[in-house]
């Protein structure tokens, strides 16, 4: 079966991690790189991995994408050149992955909403936060068995695990996760909560979802959504399995509460890094969502 | 008064770190009463926030009485000589926070970081500092790294633009010796213009030595609380300092200690005494001192021994083996249920 092809645009951590992740898939294959730095490691190890590269941005890329048949590419720069990367791949008919935090499409958490977003044929989904990723499966796994008046989430990452890009602009961590944890995780009011953590050695990624129900939950309710939560940790394990729910649920009144620990598969990042893998697997997900899509297609 | 007299700003924490003692439950009209009280001692600073600064207000650390506005519409109006503070935890309020104070007449703003994660208050600190505040680098949790790791990130605020930087012992785990260490280096290496702070808490019942350590050092602003009203066994007793630091000499700019132990005994007391919460050096807030542990987790601490039947000083310990930051308020409960879980696989 001929798989889907794909560019990295950003040859960083995040991009490197990417192209290993899209190695080990039976539906994508990485054959571009894209950087703005001859000199990068990122655009080096791509040539070692046999893909093509270019140090001109996205410019270096656009000529080739029909001849190499590139489908779908992943922006792992910033936030703001995305939208002008959007733009000129949008034109070629690339679909395109943001990892940015532009969020210009619709934020996107694979298990909870990759689906609709298929359905409404989006051309490009945002991938919202890695606390994002990590908790808003969860709020919605308690959110669908009982309506949620209002999400919480507490996300604390080692220190070396949080980029330059991160630290600059915190507030929009903050603010992007609390709109997902609405919007995606289906409660009425969203919070968000961001930790770093400088122990030596390194943390794994710990994530601490509350849910305040609209109601106290009875004894059937309180076991709908332990399972519901079982189900969600099986299926996000799927493509990051070092996802699991350390305690919990818990139930105190109108709170549940879920403790998690996210380890990272150790790719290019290393293990504790589990919040910036957690965005690539995601990526890599909604990917290949998009992929088997297409190859239904043809 | 010689020209080598130390001057020193007090700022009192009580409407601030006090909210951690009371659940953030403070009524409009008590934080009214503290905040005149305070006023009529000439204290020059006080801070009106959650414990948790701006936006703090969550299932993890408590929902408050009133909003941070309400609090502040309420006490700034009232004061007619003290100046008004906010702190600000970045990764917990945002801007947005900083904007909706801006109309409310506060003076000064404290942007809270862990002690070797300051560059994650770049966006806050030029903000206030382009907005015209007192802006001010708040270093938490300084007793987990050396002198030299405390100046480069203290630099790294002035070079955002604060006016002044804190180093704090949010442990209150210090002891007098680290603290002149550390301050002596901000002092030397930081350009004069640069206040420096101390604010410390009083587990091993050092706040007041620590702080005089600083003023010795070369700190010119400390942090307490009137009858130390604050979290884990209270701040620094900002009266008993102010007591001290009289008769060391140093000038305290025109504050009144005999108000000011008024504020302390007449005012805080009986509101402490209201919300059951009377600062002392308790087992468990010895231990937060003596491990090294952020000192607004006592309360979670015991709640999660009531509802977990795990031991608080167990968790505390354990926290501080795990060296938590300020702000893990959750790996509380998470700690409880994993030494509970623990607990029974040995049993079983």
């Amino acid at each position: 079966m001929s798989k889907i092809r794909c560019a990295m645009i950003g040859s960083g951590n995040i991009g490197t991690d990417l192209m290993y992740k899209l190695k080990r898939s039976g539906v994508l294959e990485p054959v571009w790189m894209v950087g703005i730095d001859p000199k990068s490691e990122g655009l080096a190890r791509a040539r070692k991995e046999g893909l093509k590269t270019t140090h001109e941005g996205v410019d270096g890329l656009l000529p080739h994408i029909e001849d190499d048949d590139v489908r779908i590419a992943f922006d792992a720069t910033s936030a703001y050149v995305h939208a002008d990367n959007y733009a000129r791949l949008k034109s070629k008919g690339v679909k395109v992955i943001d990892l940015t935090p532009a969020a210009i499409g619709p934020l996107c958490v694979p298990p909870v909403n990759m689906a609709e977003a298929l359905k409404r044929g989006a051309d490009n989904v945002n991938m919202v936060t890695c606390g994002g990723q990590a908790t808003i499966p969860m709020v919605h796994a308690v959110s669908r068995v009982s309506p949620g008046a209002y999400g919480e989430i507490v996300a604390t990452i080692a220190s070396r695990s949080a980029g330059p890009g991160t630290r600059k602009n915190i507030d929009e961590f903050t603010r992007t996760t609390a709109r997902a944890i609405e919007k995606v995780g289906g409660v009425e009011r969203g919070k968000a909560i961001i930790i770093l953590n400088p122990a030596e050695p390194p943390i794994l990624m710990r994530d601490t979802v509350h849910v305040l129900l609209k109601a106290a939950p009875d004894a059937a309710t309180r076991d709908a959504i332990a399972d519901s939560v079982r189900a969600m940790e099986r299926e996000v394990q799927t493509y990051v399995p070092g996802y699991r729910v350390k305690e919990g649920p818990v139930f105190d009144d109108r709170r549940v509460s879920i403790f998690l620990e996210v380890r990272g598969r150790g790719d290019y990042l290393p293990e504790y890094a589990g919040n910036l893998d957690i965005m690539t697997a995601a990526a890599t997900r909604a990917a290949q969502l998009f992929a088997e899509e297409m190859l239904e297609k043809v | 008064m010689s020209d080598n007299t130390p001057s020193v700003t007090l700022h009192d924490m009580s409407l601030r770190d006090g909210m951690h003692s009371v659940r953030h439950q403070f009524t409009l009209q008590q934080m009214k009463e503290l905040a005149a009280a305070l006023d009529a001692a000439k204290v020059p600073l006080i801070e009106v926030t959650h414990g948790d600064g701006l936006s703090g207000g969550s299932v993890n650390y408590g929902f408050p009485r009133h909003a941070d506005r309400d609090y502040l519409e309420a006490v700034v109006p009232i004061v007619k000589h003290a100046k008004v503070s906010v702190l600000l935890l970045p990764g917990i309020g945002t801007i947005e926070d900083l904007k909706m104070v801006e109309d409310l007449g506060v003076h000064t703003v404290r942007v809270a970081t862990h002690c070797t994660e300051a560059d994650v208050g770049e966006q806050h600190i030029r903000y206030a500092a382009s907005r015209g505040f007192d802006t001010v680098g708040f270093l938490m949790m300084s007793h987990m790294v050396g002198p030299e790791k405390i100046l480069q990130q203290a630099k790294l605020f002035v070079d955002y633009g604060a006016n002044c930087v804190y180093m704090t012992d949010s442990a209150g785990h210090m002891l007098p010796e680290d603290v002149g260490e550390k301050i002596a280096l901000l002092r030397a290496e930081l350009p004069a213009g640069v206040e420096i702070g101390f604010h410390g808490h009083h587990n091993l019942a050092m706040g007041v030595a620590n702080s005089v350590a600083a003023v010795r050092a070369g700190a010119n602003r400390i942090d307490g609380s009137v009858a130390g009203f604050g979290a884990g066994a209270g701040n620094t007793p900002l009266e008993v300092f102010a007591a001290v630091a009289d008769l060391y000499g140093f000038d305290l700019r025109g504050v009144d200690l005999d108000a000011l132990m008024a504020a302390a005994e007449d005012v805080a007391v009986p509101i402490m005494s209201h919300f059951d919460a009377l600062p002392r050096i308790s087992r468990e807030a010895l231990i937060l001192g003596y491990a090294g542990v952020y000192s607004s987790f006592l309360l979670h601490a015991r709640r999660a021994e009531r509802k977990h039947g795990v031991n608080a000083i167990e968790i505390l310990k354990e926290l501080g083996r795990r060296k938590t930051v300020g702000g893990q308020e959750d790996m509380i409960e998470d700690v409880a249920l994993e030494m509970k879980r623990a607990t029974q696989e040995v049993d079983a």
